[in-house]
């Protein structure tokens, strides 16, 4: 089903032309009220009214998560706070998160998006929504939840963990649309075996999958062993949160971005060079319709290809594949983003800890797992146990606090984490997607 | 009247200790007495030996994180309620016990426990108040 036919069909020219004018009105916008944005206009000579065509938009300067730090909490707002009636952020120590906020018509304009994204993805009116992303400050839960009920569809809040009962409640309601992680799917599918449930005796039809990457042998297992049909969602909250990009499950191939409310580009993430259709790169996005955190082509460090080859389920908006990797050295465990410099700060708070240490990740039973392997220097050492593993513990609680996941850490003997050319190896990653 | 102890950091796998012990005996450092505190992931060897000094920088030559800690060395009698006795002061002057090992004194039969304190002054007074034989660092090293 298509739930707003007009727009998701709509002829690529008129597509173009409201693109345009969306796009004019919100550099207008926010050059009068982001001071960020008017300095950077400046800097690069150039007022909204340069802007005469989409082509144009390459004059303008990007915009990166750095610049949303600097301006931390709220510079990076268009309206007053008056006006803002939600924020979400992404996990971040001191000085280091990313925060949105909402109108209460970029709210309804999320919820819409959502709404045709789940509808998108096979859902309906008449579904119920088993929606385990979890809500909070993420962009993940709530996102799908009013996107749901702009649908007309029941949602089910279940947000994450409590794996058991998630299984029981999806054995007694009878969900037919499931909404989560990959990865967490796939442990909940092993829960369910242990537990003597039987996907094929639930009612699931379709999922819709995204916070994370993962790939096309997943998709098959998802498949196989939910018996459902699955599709990717994407999104990211500086541009909104989920449902800036969804895979019909017409084709499955490829997610169309809602490109009357984003302009998406991909450019050379060396130079910055916009790249023509069907190159790969980074992403880009600009948004023209939110109105308290606009965003003018903002650099996600994602990796992707964009093709406007016409689809079968009728949509004539651009595909982007499947996110195949980042530019810089953000990690997503468990739909959370983690880089690796957040942990460094969490060490650095502890007086005994040296800068030495090693993120693993990995996947184990379909969950990621995170451990921290923190060398042992003179300062931190002591001749009694309690304390070391005192001192694991509460490195291993403040990164759960303040970024979000859990994570082991292990004590290791000094120089045994690996360095490259005198430069120690951060992450290894041993996930197989 | 303290003794000084050089703990280890050994992760928990195989030949760590062995690693250890051939750069002692390399550097010809004697071990006195020993105790090793383990958990999962990591252990602790705990060291008592004839050359500190040379023990420690002969370590962290080879990248060995090294601690020192004053321990107390006390003579036990060997016969029943030997040990309890000095546990009994200890007990009743609210003095608490982080680890305690032990090895056998040369030519006797007598043992020599060492204990470690949170407060170890205090220790030294109270056992010897008692009447409890503590043994000076430069004899525990000699034996």
């Amino acid at each position: 089903m298509i739930f707003n036919i007009d727009y998701e069909t709509m002829p690529r020219e008129g597509l173009e032309a409201i693109q345009l004018r969306r796009l004019q009105a919100t550099l207008e916008r926010v050059y009068a009220t982001v001071p960020f944005y008017q300095k950077k206009f400046e800097e690069a000579g150039i007022i909204p009214s340069d802007i005469e065509s989409l082509q144009d938009l390459h004059k303008i300067p990007f915009t990166t998560k750095q610049d949303l730090r600097d301006n931390y909490p709220f510079g990076m707002f268009a309206v007053p706070m008056d006006n803002v009636v939600r924020i979400h952020a992404s996990s971040g120590t001191t000085g280091q998160p990313t925060v949105v906020g909402y109108t209460a018509r970029d709210i309804d304009t999320w919820a819409r998006l959502m709404a045709r994204s789940l509808a998108a993805g096979g859902a309906t009116s008449g579904d119920i929504i088993h929606n385990a992303y979890g809500y909070g400050l993420f962009t993940g839960g709530l996102g799908v939840h009013y996107g749901a009920e702009k649908l007309g569809a029941s949602i089910i809040p279940v947000s994450g963990g409590n794996t058991k009962r998630q299984i029981i409640i999806m054995k007694d309601f009878g969900p037919t649309i499931l909404t989560a992680t990959p990865s967490y799917t796939l442990h909940l599918a092993e829960v369910a075996e242990e537990m003597g449930v039987s996907f094929r005796d639930l009612k699931f039809k379709f999922g819709i999958f995204g916070a994370e990457p993962w790939s096309e042998n997943m998709r098959q297992e998802i498949e196989n062993k939910l018996r459902i049909i699955a599709v990717d969602i994407y999104g990211l909250s500086e541009v909104m949160g989920p449902g800036v990009a969804i895979e019909c499950h017409e084709a499955k191939a490829g997610l169309h971005v809602f490109e009357d409310h984003f302009i998406p580009e991909i450019i050379d993430p060396e130079t910055g060079e916009v790249l023509p259709y069907g190159e790969n790169g980074e992403l880009v996005f600009t948004s023209i319709t939110k109105e308290a955190f606009p965003v003018i082509r903002y650099r996600t460090r994602d990796i992707s290809t964009l093709s406007t080859e016409p689809c079968i389920c009728g949509r004539t908006h651009v595909r982007m594949t499947r996110v195949s990797g980042r530019t810089d050295d953000m990690l997503i465990i468990r739909g959370v983003n983690v880089f690796p410099s957040q942990i460094e700060s969490v060490l650095m708070q502890i007086d005994e800890v040296e800068p030495h240490y090693q993120l693993i990740v990995d996947r184990k039973d379909n969950l990621d797992t995170l451990s921290v392997l923190v060398e042992v220097g003179e300062r931190l050492f002591s001749d009694e146990v309690k304390k070391l593993q005192d001192l694991e513990k509460r490195i291993s609680k403040d990164i759960k606090e303040i970024l979000g996941v859990s994570a082991a850490v292990k004590l290791v003997e000094p120089k045994t984490i690996a360095r490259s050319q005198g430069k120690a190896v951060r992450v290894i990653d041993n996930r197989k997607l | 009247m303290k003794v000084e102890q050089i703990s280890i950091f050994l992760e928990n796998k195989s030949g760590r200790i062995a690693e250890v012990t051939r750069i002692l005996a390399e550097a010809g450092v004697n071990i006195r007495a020993l105790s090793i505190a383990d958990t999962s992931d990591f252990g602790i060897l705990r060291l008592i030996v004839d050359d500190n000094q040379k023990a420690e920088v002969v370590l962290k030559k080879q990248n060995v994180t090294v601690g020192k800690t004053f321990v107390v060395a006390v003579e036990v009698e060997d016969k029943p309620g030997g040990l309890h006795r000095i546990m009994g002061i200890l007990f009743k002057a609210d003095l608490n016990v982080e680890y305690m090992y032990s090895f056998v004194k040369p030519n006797t039969t007598d043992a020599v426990m060492i204990f470690r304190f949170e407060q170890l002054d205090k220790a030294v007074k109270v056992l010897k108040e008692n009447s409890v034989n503590v043994i000076d660092g430069d004899q525990v090293y000699k034996l």
